[in-house]
């Protein structure tokens, strides 16, 4: 049984004290592993982004280089968009955007979009969805390779018209039982590029200036 | 003593078991387990929290106020909990992705909870953590195999995402069934039937022990 009885003010201080002794130990904890956590958060950005370039070659350290923009139209957020830059020789050779397809199955898709200097897709990848497991889940790049049929694809290539689904009328795959989840992804490929188009001479400027870009 | 030590950390394990006697802790239990893989990790993190909370709550029993010792119980298992997902966060990056808000969650398994308040604040310290370690084995066992269940059925593989928790040089480890799957039992319906097997499975199981002891009992009786 507990032994102690205090009650009342006695009990609150003691509690109190639990509670900071708690406090301090956990900001300890918090200290001593927070470099190796933001260290592993940025090994899998960089990961992630590589992954988005596909065999693109570039010679900076991507995940460092970013801007970011507003632009709720075309990146599918009213928050502000990241942009990493792949420079090569100083040039850039591809940005990946990030973009939400904000008309999922069930919530936001949010994707990485690599477009290389001339407006052609490098790769896609889902980094967060809600999408129904088994069946919209087939977009990501572990379940199938469906969002692999992005690749090297561009707003010439294929044309105006086919940029949707088969199911739509276009070009781009359907997944078996989920017709949403597909058509929000294209979608927001397809804006993707077209933000792309619109901001190029922006987005292709080595040296910026600040890291806010303002979108047109 | 022995015979304490070992009722201590069998009562978890078996006849107490917290997912398929008490049902505690269910949320988690239910949402993790599509792989067997994530069933291990999300057992192994609750284990660690059951055992040095009943280990720091038996150590310092006489000094907790009764008053306000359950404000005092969860503030020993929130602080547990948050070093766990801070060290899985830093050691095991890809693992904590995949759990996620899972790991936090821990705090809310009222397995825990129920440790530190009938066992944890009444015994020694080594009682309570054997009791601990029961609990959490008893748990983790049956995440394991609900998530093997579900893996193999759902998904038709199994050790899928082994190399998350031990390191590259285990993801050979991962076996493909033949066949797709069926979706089913990885959606969330899947759990609660999986659950529901193995609670039968286990009342099959003890009404069996039963009946073999009775006759048993019945034999001792009639020789003498």
């Amino acid at each position: 049984m507990v032994a102690s009885e205090p009650r009342g003010w006695p009990a609150a201080i003691f509690a109190t004290a639990v509670a900071a002794v708690a406090a301090t130990l956990l900001s300890l904890s918090f200290e001593m592993n927070r470099a190796r956590i933001a260290e592993n958060r940025q090994a899998r950005l960089a990961a992630r982004l590589d992954d988005v370039l596909g065999d693109l070659e570039y010679d900076n350290d991507i995940a460092t280089a970013h801007r970011q923009v507003v632009a709720p139209e075309l990146l599918g957020s009213g928050d502000p968009a990241d942009i990493y830059v792949a420079k090569r020789d100083g040039t850039v050779a591809a940005v990946v955007l990030s973009a939400v397809a904000p008309n999922g199955y069930n919530g936001p898709i949010e994707l990485l979009v690599g477009i290389d200097n001339s407006g052609h897709i490098t790769g896609v990848r889902v980094t967060y969805h809600r999408e129904t497991p088994g069946l919209g889940d087939a977009i990501e790049a572990d379940r199938s390779d469906w969002i692999q049929g992005f690749d090297a694809a561009s707003l010439v290539q294929p044309s105006a018209d086919q940029w949707r689904v088969t199911k739509d009328g276009g070009q781009f795959d359907t997944i078996t039982g989920a017709t949403v989840t597909p058509r929000a992804v294209t979608e927001a490929v397809r804006k993707a590029l077209v933000f792309f188009r619109d901001n190029q001479v922006s987005l292709l400027d080595p040296e910026p200036n600040g890291t806010t870009l303002d979108a047109q | 003593m022995p015979s304490r030590l070992y009722n201590a950390a069998t009562e978890g394990l078996w006849r107490n078991n917290p997912a398929l006697v008490q049902l505690l802790g269910i949320c988690p239990l239910l949402a993790v387990t599509t792989t067997l893989v994530n069933g291990l990790a999300l057992g192994l993190a609750t284990t660690f929290v059951i055992v040095a909370t009943n280990g720091l709550v038996a150590l310092s029993r006489r000094w907790i106020a009764r008053a306000v010792r359950i404000l005092v119980f969860v503030l020993i298992i929130a602080s547990f909990v948050t070093i766990v997902d801070q060290l899985m966060n830093a050691f095991l990056h890809d693992l904590h992705e995949t759990l996620g808000l899972f790991i936090p969650l821990i705090v809310t398994n009222c397995a825990i909870l129920a440790q530190a308040e009938t066992v944890a604040s009444k015994q020694a310290i080594g009682v309570a953590m054997i009791s601990g370690l029961g609990v959490g084995m008893g748990f983790t066992a049956v995440l394991v195999m609900l998530g093997a269940l579900r893996e193999i059925v759902g998904y038709g593989t199994l050790f899928n995402g082994i190399e998350q928790l031990f390191g590259i040089s285990a993801s050979g480890l991962t076996i493909d069934l033949p066949g797709t799957g069926l979706l089913v039992a990885a959606l969330p319906p899947g759990a609660f039937f999986g659950l529901a097997a193995l609670v039968a499975l286990k009342n099959i199981v003890d009404a069996r022990r039963h009946d073999r002891s009775s006759v048993m009992e019945a034999a001792h009786d009639k020789a003498q």
